[in-house]
């Protein structure tokens, strides 16, 4: 066993300061900051630009939040916890496998024994501020509970602006109208799996 | 036993004569799969996955021994297609369950299934009804099991509850086609497993063993798992930090996993304990009682400062054992430096009795250790109630009287079934108080070499033997001769006639006779059995390396001197070989480096012990301190080694190294101190990073280092004294715990839930008119105090047990200091 790590004694986490120079403080050095800011000649550059799209009239912008895209049924935006098509049961068995697999460790899963003595997810939280989107979560998913959604409006005014389990599940009127989308991305059932699947002998 | 050489893939291996070739393997990082064989105890042959051929023959690696120039091939075309068969007779009905099993991750059954590459199933049978079920402190779950039968093992051939065993799976029979057309170790070995499952021996509906969890940690699969752990996390999220037990003196190496607390909490928690169960196993404090840290959320400075005046102020510093090599080391710097008094009574009591051992031994410690005592074929044990004081001193004994084919000698007060539980070649004396000297001189008389022996004890020895003349009944074989008539053929004649015809016959007789025979008045004052001898004889037969465990009864003992003496004369005349089992965690280091005193003064700091001011790791004194696993540091275990432990929670508040700077010490971190433990009590001047804790696969024990048996000068007088016959009158009371507790550190765990009170056995209740749950009186002549009754049924017979591990329930006050005495028990 190797005990590098339990010798080194430094318990500052690994953080450090990143050298950036001081803000000034006194009167003078702020007048300067002003000057500097205000004369700057990039304000200039990027009216300019403004005005010469406003003239022309030929914009291929779409004017969003008015207009917005179609989502490919692959993209990979905030995650959504699916339901059991059958019982309306949340597929996730707490299995943790995306706790592991998640390269920038936004996923923290807890797990409990619950009444009917089965494995019972209690918390199940993503901290979007450090997700990637890159999907490995939903691919090493056995269950196809976590999937990627359709919902990439997630800005706010915290980056790491935390998703919860109950946020994820998909709402259960929404399961009664039969309306929860399967993801086809990462993760989802391929075409022709069945044929793949080696069967296992039954003797009853 | 001999060097020899054997060949396995075509590699040159060096290794023990009759040395398993699993274990030969093994040891040499050649991988042979096996899944219920378990290094320290005898081959089950449930899995037949070790599969080898050995010199042409299939054999199972676990159970074939190895012979001189052996060619071992450890896979052939006929082995794979027997392994990879025994797999998929492992996977037919297992539930696909990984997602949510606790072992996933961790499972050999995982792991080989992956190994032998099974991805298709060839075999079937119909599967019975395998509901999970609860057995109190573990959950087992018939699914998972696949009958390797390795908790079975542990628990018989090293714990020694014997509390599991397989029982009926009541499964229809395999397909008869099977048998003709599947591998014939596969078939074999589906045959068995499909008959059976893992039940308890008891035939009683939950688990009432002492609890330790070997079986769950030995558990390849998800089957048996500890009931605390069940669905907390998984093995791969956390961190294992190797430490050393911190409860008793046995000093196992174990490892925390430590993940955050939870989602909200992000603070460090232990979810479980974890062994290198093929080379140490645990007890249930060991592995259970993990949760002890003392919480802190910030230095608090007032209380700091107050310790400093403290500090100042006192003229003694009282401790408990439950405390580091390094912190002890600090202990004795400020002794030197303020000029204080150190006290701590059972250090004190065992330094002493050390002392007087190297007197006579010429070592400053003894020479046996608890290693060595499991290859050992005949164990004594004396003055210590095994079971509870060191857990693993009771595996050593068991151990080696199930794997050695061995026997053990058991001298207690205290009558244990347990003791009793671990086999037939146990031999239990239950004599009175006091009579521990007795019963050392005996082991004396037994093993000691008489011609080398002093005179006098020879002379002393001699005095209890006298011959006596007893009757007799010997059954012997005579011969009788007797006259039979027989038809025989008359050759000349032709005619069958009748002749005479003698013959003899041997026929058993029962004779009496009267014979001479030695009689030792040490075996009627040890109140041993009438054929204690005859059974001795047995038992010690093609016994050849001998160990005795001496316990802390004989440290506190009124003539401990005389005690420590007699075992020195042990060491010394005979080849028994002795271990002294330190009283609490770090005894044996802190009488190896503190200089103790006898009494206190006026103004007491207490470190972990009630003083006028305390410091605690519990949590209840003036200044918090860190608990064992919130601190870094050595423990000196029974097995004389020096073992790091780590810090696997963090501890946000002052230690004692803080207090020690403050008062003119220096040193940055408290493991400064390790290097500078005192060589001359035979620690070494290692720094603690240095200090590895792993073991190899060979078994070879990597952590820490031995301390060195330093030579002392022995006494030329190896006199000792008489033992009296002073007899303790009415009730008696022995101070010790129900096993799993140890100190209060383990009172305050969440797992460990033992009831404190005075247990006593149902054989003492049901003879007396005091009933489990009443309140007593009970009185010595030191004291007295009120108690619960707990009913124990972990011993037997009429010593009642106050235990030391709630300080609710001040037992020592009662008893003077040797662990029994007198008491009147009334209900109040």
């Amino acid at each position: 066993m190797n005990n590098e790590q339990l010798n080194d004694r430094n318990v500052s986490d690994g953080y450090f300061l990143v050298d950036i120079e001081d803000y000034p403080t006194d009167g003078w050095g702020k007048f300067k900051r002003v000057i500097k800011r205000t004369f700057r000649g990039e304000l200039f550059v990027g009216l300019w630009v403004v005005l010469r799209e406003m003239i022309r009239f030929d914009t291929h912008t779409i004017k969003y939040p008015e207009e917005k895209m179609p989502i490919g049924p692959r993209y990979r935006a905030v995650h959504e916890m699916k339901r059991l098509w059958e019982s309306d049961a949340e597929r996730c068995i707490g299995c943790g496998l995306c706790e592991k697999i998640c390269i920038s460790n936004c996923i923290r899963i807890d797990t409990r024994l619950d009444e009917n003595s089965r494995k019972e997810v209690s918390e199940y939280t993503i901290n979007l501020g450090r997700c990637i989107f890159c999907g490995y979560c939903a691919e090493v998913c056995p269950e196809l509970a976590i999937t990627h959604g359709g919902e990439y409006e997630n800005a706010s005014d915290q980056r790491e602006h935390f998703v919860d389990y109950a946020g994820m599940l998909t709402p259960l009127d929404k399961m009664k109208a039969g309306t929860q989308v399967e993801f086809e991305g990462f993760g989802a059932i391929t075409p022709h799996e069945d044929e793949r699947v080696k069967k296992t002998p039954l003797a009853y | 036993m001999s060097k020899i050489t054997i060949n396995i893939d075509g590699k040159e291996v060096e290794t023990q004569e009759g040395e398993y070739i699993l274990n030969a393997a093994r040891a040499n990082d050649i991988f042979i799969p096996a899944i219920c064989y378990l290094t320290r105890c005898s081959p089950t042959l449930a899995c037949r996955i070790c599969l080898v051929e050995a010199d042409g023959k299939q054999v199972y690696a676990c159970n074939a021994k190895s012979k001189d120039g052996m060619e071992i091939t450890t896979s052939t075309e006929n082995i794979e297609k027997e392994r990879r068969a025994i797999m998929e007779v492992y996977d037919v009905n297992h539930p696909l369950q990984c997602g949510v099993c606790d072992q996933s991750g961790e499972c050999e059954l995982q792991n080989y299934t992956l190994e032998m590459g099974v991805d298709s199933q060839s075999y079937a049978v119909k599967d019975v009804d395998r509901s999970d079920i609860d057995w109190g402190h573990l959950h087992y779950n018939p699914g998972l099991c696949i009958v390797c039968e390795r908790c079975v093992t542990a628990c018989k051939d090293m714990i020694g509850d014997n509390s599991l065993k397989t029982v009926p799976r009541g499964a229809d029979a395999l397909e008869a086609e099977y048998k003709e057309n599947m591998p014939k170790d596969a078939y074999a070995m589906w045959n068995k497993l499909n008959k059976s499952l893992i039940g308890l021996t008891s035939g009683e509906e939950m688990l009432d063993c002492t609890s330790c969890g070997e079986c769950a940690a030995v558990c390849p699969v998800g089957a048996l798992v500890d009931t605390h752990y069940i669905y907390k996390t998984n093995a791969w999220e956390c961190k294992q930090i190797p430490a050393t037990c911190g409860h008793c003196s046995a000093g196992c190496q174990i490892s925390y996993d430590v993940k955050h607390t939870s989602i909200e909490n992000t603070e460090d928690k232990i979810y479980r304990v974890m062994n290198e169960w093929n080379y140490v196993s645990l007890c249930g404090a060991g592995r259970y009682g993990f949760d002890y840290e003392n919480r802190v959320e910030s230095k608090d400075k007032d209380a700091f400062a107050k310790a400093i005046e403290a500090f100042k102020k006192a003229d003694t510093i009282e401790f408990t054992s439950t405390i580091t090599n390094e912190e002890a080391f600090i202990l004795q710097s400020l002794k030197e430096k303020l000029g204080v008094k150190l006290v701590n009574s059972e250090a004190k009591a065992f330094q002493t009795f050390l002392n007087n051992y190297s007197e006579i031994s010429g070592t400053r410690l003894y020479g046996n250790d608890l290693e060595a005592t499991h290859d050992a074929n005949f164990v004594i044990s004396v003055g210590t109630a095994l079971k509870s004081d060191n857990p693993n001193a009771r595996y050593a004994l068991n151990n080696s009287m199930k794997v050695n084919k061995g026997a053990g000698l058991y001298f207690h007060p205290v009558k244990d079934p347990i003791i009793e539980g671990l086999g037939k070649s146990i031999m239990t004396v239950y004599h009175a108080p006091l009579q521990e000297e007795a019963a050392l001189y005996l082991v004396l008389d037994l093993f000691g070499d008489k011609e080398k022996l002093p005179s006098d004890v020879t002379d002393y020895l001699a005095s209890f033997h006298s011959e006596k003349t007893i009757t007799v009944t010997e059954t012997i074989k005579e011969e009788v001769v007797e006259i039979v008539k027989v038809m025989k053929k008359n050759e000349e004649t032709g005619e069958e006639e009748e002749v005479e015809e003698e013959k003899k016959k041997m026929v058993p007789k029962k004779i009496e006779k009267e014979v001479v025979v030695d009689d030792n008045k040490l075996l009627e004052i040890l109140g041993a059995d009438d054929n204690f001898m005859e059974d001795l004889d047995k038992n010690l037969k093609k016994k050849d390396s001998f160990a005795l465990m001496a316990g802390p009864d004989l440290y506190t003992h009124p003539n401990s001197k005389n005690l420590a003496r007699l075992l020195g004369l042990i060491e010394k005349y005979s080849d028994i070989k002795i271990t002294m089992i330190p009283t609490l965690t770090n005894s044996l280091g802190v009488a190896l480096i503190c200089d103790l005193d006898d009494t206190k003064g006026s103004y007491s700091v207490g470190y972990n012990t009630k003083a006028d001011f305390t410091l605690s790791a519990l949590g209840d004194g003036d200044l918090d301190m860190p608990a064992i696993n919130q601190q870094e540091g050595t423990l000196t275990s029974v097995n004389k080694r020096v073992n790091p432990t780590n810090a696997a929670l963090s501890y946000k508040g002052y230690t004692l190294n803080d207090i020690a700077n403050e008062l003119g010490l220096k040193a940055v971190n408290t493991i400064d101190y390790t290097a500078l433990l005192p060589v001359a009590s035979g620690f070494k001047a290692q720094d603690f990073d240095s200090l590895p804790n792993h073991y190899d696969n060979d078994g070879t024990e990597h952590r820490g280092y031995l301390l060195d048996n330093v030579k002392v000068k022995a006494s030329s007088d190896e006199s000792v004294e008489k033992f009296s016959d002073a007899k303790m009158q009415g009730t008696l009371i022995y101070m010790a715990n129900p096993v799993r507790q140890f100190t209060e550190f383990t009172y305050k765990t969440t797992n460990l839930d033992e009831v404190s009170g005075i247990y006593m056995s149902e054989e003492f209740l049901s003879k007396s008119d005091l009933n489990e749950g009443d309140s007593v009186r009970v009185k010595s002549e030191n004291g007295e105090l009120v108690v619960n009754i707990v009913s124990d049924n972990k011993i037997s017979g009429d010593v009642a047990l106050l235990p030391t591990f709630d300080s609710k329930i001040n037992s020592e006050a009662l008893f003077s200091s040797y662990r029994f005495a007198t008491a009147s028990i009334e209900k109040v």
